[in-house]
């Protein structure tokens, strides 16, 4: 547990370094009430939490926090964070035989990579995993999934490049139960959310899975790149409106400055946080912590 | 959260009617607008302070021109120095005078270098020249053969040499090849990769070095967040990079970074990509993505999908037609014919300033199946009828409907349009040289579900 917190703390050094300094400069240079309440909304802007959910958070700064101590504040601001994103800390359950696992976001979320590093995470716990290389679209997708299934050790459903994604998760639902496997996850091919017509083919996929079990897909997972802006709102709105996205997974970040948004989207969307990438590593796909995450950012 | 703030300035100028110049005082609410729409839109929050500082010298004391209002007058600034600042005029790619010209392409994972790649070598392809593809990214699984397949279906030459295993070594043998095969420009992609990786930016310095490229481009997507300035920053810190690409512009994202990128590095946007397929990208043009972070709408892109998609000819004669008032639902299935060639509706329909809002709000959603209704029912029309509508009675309408696998509601909602349609147009005839844009919009409008 010590060991991943460190690295989420890294992954997140960067932003919380920059935040840590405004306001420290802020207490040293003698600024007004207001310009330390200004401060403090740009800085959790500049972290992507997005103008509304940071202009609230500072308005409730100012109504519940009559202090200037820059610890008390600071304090104040990061249970503020994990409170929001305490409701939706709630780990992936796979108890189900077959657990239907699929996979959606835009295009170069992280999606195929997810995938690999689950895969990974689940053989550790002795868990069997079929793949289903849903992504038929973008050329070499399947392939690269096919190499994440040898790196893992796990069969891998496919069909050649262009065929229909649905028939391969039809395949793939088949499979799994014919071959008793615990897991089955799915890939699909990236499509920005405003693609209505894409999005009608995240529809059938969903459909045809469910007309083999009717409980499934088990967790639709959306997947996010944590250095997107306020459009990744966007995403979570319209793929949840789309399928209904049970869980997310936060990828990319290990780089600079990352992953407020996931407070706005935890705030308007309430959608349970699975997972987040803070490395290249598979050990570095991690079950999100409402209270890591906060204590890394603020 | 304002879509359009060329709306919300509006009624905070109206208040200030009467005002004969911009003022410091009578500015403020609007610059307060100008700097949320900024930040919602994803510019970085430094990058919005120096700019509405910018704003404030240029606007305070300026005379509100006879033919604006204040707020116009105000947009004017702001739309400008936008402009100024994503670069002014489109930016053309240099290809040095020592062939070949090497481009190399970067940027963090998921970005979307090796389609941008691709979408490159066909679109220089399309000028003449003779790109050859060269695969570097040794990293990610299957980008290679990504970049490989993409170069078979344009058919495009690709470097192809499994024997050559690291990056280094396969731009030096990629160099060589290109000079037997008498390419004239290189285009390599990179591995994805952190511009805070001190290893992996190191090995495209060294790569740098190898290929002495012209264009080092960096490859952004639109959505990214506050963070695009320390990423492009950082890029164009250790490798001095000539250019940006901004891809995925087709979706929704308001694309600040792009004003953020600009600012941070002073490099031209150069193209942006907006599709998957290979032939979706385009040079990028500052003004248009002024307005678009604004909120504006891409209106500039719109009229000229409809120059380009409209017939002259066929206009000019419409326009007759209009004049006499004989538009007839022969001429409105003519102009879907021309709207269709602008490409996919809910492209177009994006562009439209306000639209978004719209759509989130009253779930209004284009489905081209509805064209192809219209269609049908005009089809299923006599010519009589077609020319005539008035002479659509009852059972001749049960008859469209059968005809077209429709129902008598589609038939007389259509006839309903039309009639609303031909009406508008009226008005739009008699304004002249904004005619034939105007009617091709209103006749799209009518067929959205209202």
């Amino acid at each position: 547990m010590k060991n991943i917190f460190n690295k989420l703390k890294t992954g997140l050094a960067k932003t919380h370094r920059s935040l840590t300094n405004k306001i420290e400069d802020i207490f040293s240079s003698g600024a007004s009430y207001q310009e330390i309440m200004d401060s403090l909304e740009e800085s959790l802007i500049t972290a992507d939490v997005g103008v509304n959910v940071s202009m609230r958070m500072t308005n409730w700064l100012k109504e519940n926090a009559r202090t200037r101590d820059i610890e008390e504040l600071k304090c104040f601001l990061r249970d503020s964070v994990r409170d929001i994103l305490k409701r939706c800390q709630s780990p992936l359950d796979i108890s189900k035989k077959p657990c239907i696992i699929m996979a959606v976001g835009v295009n170069g979320a992280g999606k195929t990579t997810t995938i690999g590093k689950l895969a990974a995470r689940f053989k550790e716990e002795g868990k069997s995993v079929l793949l289903a290389a849903g992504d038929t679209f973008r050329a070499a997708a399947v392939e690269q999934l096919d190499v994440w299934g040898k790196r893992t050790n796990c069969n891998v459903i496919k069909y050649a490049h262009g065929g229909d994604p649905a028939a391969v998760a039809f395949d793939a639902v088949k499979a799994a139960v014919a071959r008793d496997v615990d897991i089955l996850i799915l890939d699909t091919a990236g499509r920005l959310h405003t693609k209505t017509n894409l999005m009608e083919e995240l529809k059938k996929i969903r459909r045809v899975i469910k007309r083999e079990i009717t409980e499934a897909p088990h967790e639709i997972l959306l997947v996010l790149d944590a250095s997107t802006g306020q459009n990744a709102l966007n995403q979570a709105k319209m793929f949840n409106d789309a399928v209904g996205i049970t869980g997310i997974v936060l990828t990319k970040l290990d780089g600079t400055a990352k992953g407020g948004i996931i407070v706005a989207i935890a705030d308007e969307l309430k959608i349970p946080i699975r997972y987040v990438g803070v490395g290249e590593t598979v050990e570095d796909l991690q079950e999100f912590d409402a209270k890591e995450f906060a204590d890394a950012l603020i | 959260m304002f879509e359009n703030i060329s709306d919300r300035l509006g009624v905070i100028f109206k208040r200030l009617k009467g005002y004969g110049r911009l003022t410091e005082a009578n500015i403020q609410e609007a610059l307060r607008d100008v700097r949320m729409a900024l930040l919602e839109a994803d510019v970085n929050f430094k990058v919005v302070r120096e700019f509405i500082d910018r704003i404030k010298t240029k606007a305070v004391g300026r005379e509100v021109l006879e033919s604006l209002t204040p707020g116009q007058q105000f947009i004017k600034v702001v739309n400008d120095e936008l402009t100024s600042i994503l670069g002014g005029l489109p930016a053309d790619l240099r290809f040095g005078s020592k062939p070949p010209a090497v481009i190399m392409v970067v940027g963090l994972q998921g970005s979307g270098k090796t389609t941008t790649a691709a979408k490159l070598a066909r679109y220089l392809k399309g000028k003449g020249r003779s790109p050859y593809l060269v695969p570097a990214d040794v990293y990610r699984p299957a980008a290679i053969l990504q970049l490989r397949r993409l170069a078979d279906e344009i058919k495009m030459d690709v470097f192809a040499d499994d024997v050559f295993k690291t990056p280094q070594e396969i731009c030096r043998e990629a160099m060589r090849v290109a000079g037997v095969m008498g390419h004239d420009t290189l285009i390599v992609d990179t591995a994805g990769r952190l511009h805070i990786d001190e290893a992996l930016m190191c090995e495209l310095k060294e790569l740098k070095g190898i290929l002495k490229p012209c264009e080092m481009l960096f490859v952004a997507d639109a959505m990214t967040g506050q963070d695009a300035v320390n990423t492009a920053g950082g890029f164009d810190r250790e490798l001095d990079i000539t250019g940006i690409i901004l891809t995925k512009l087709d979706g929704d994202a308001r694309g600040g970074a792009a004003l953020s990128m600009a600012a941070v590095t002073g490099k031209p946007i150069k193209f942006v990509g907006i599709g998957e397929k290979v032939d979706a990208i385009e040079p990028f043009y500052p003004d248009r993505m002024a307005g678009r972070i604004l909120g504006m709408g891409d209106v500039l892109t719109l009229i000229e999908k409809a120059h380009e998609a409209v017939d002259v000819k066929k206009a000019k004669e419409m326009e007759e037609k209009l004049r006499k008032d004989s538009f007839t639902l022969e001429d409105f299935r003519e102009q879907l014919h021309q709207i269709k060639k602008m490409g996919s509706i809910e492209n177009i329909l994006s562009m439209m300033p306000g639209f978004k809002e719209l759509q989130k709000s009253h779930g209004v959603n284009p489905d081209p199946k509805d064209l192809i209704k219209i269609e049908a029912i005009i089809n299923s029309m006599t010519k009589e009828e077609r020319r005539k509508p008035d002479v659509l009675n009852g059972s001749r309408r049960k008859r469209i409907a059968k005809g077209s696998g429709t129902t008598v509601q589609d038939v007389n909602k259509l006839i309903k349009q039309y009639l609303q349609i031909k009406q508008m147009m009226k008005v739009f005839a008699r304004s002249g040289s904004r005619a034939m844009f105007g009617r091709t919009l209103n006749a799209f409008r009518g067929f959205m579900p209202s």
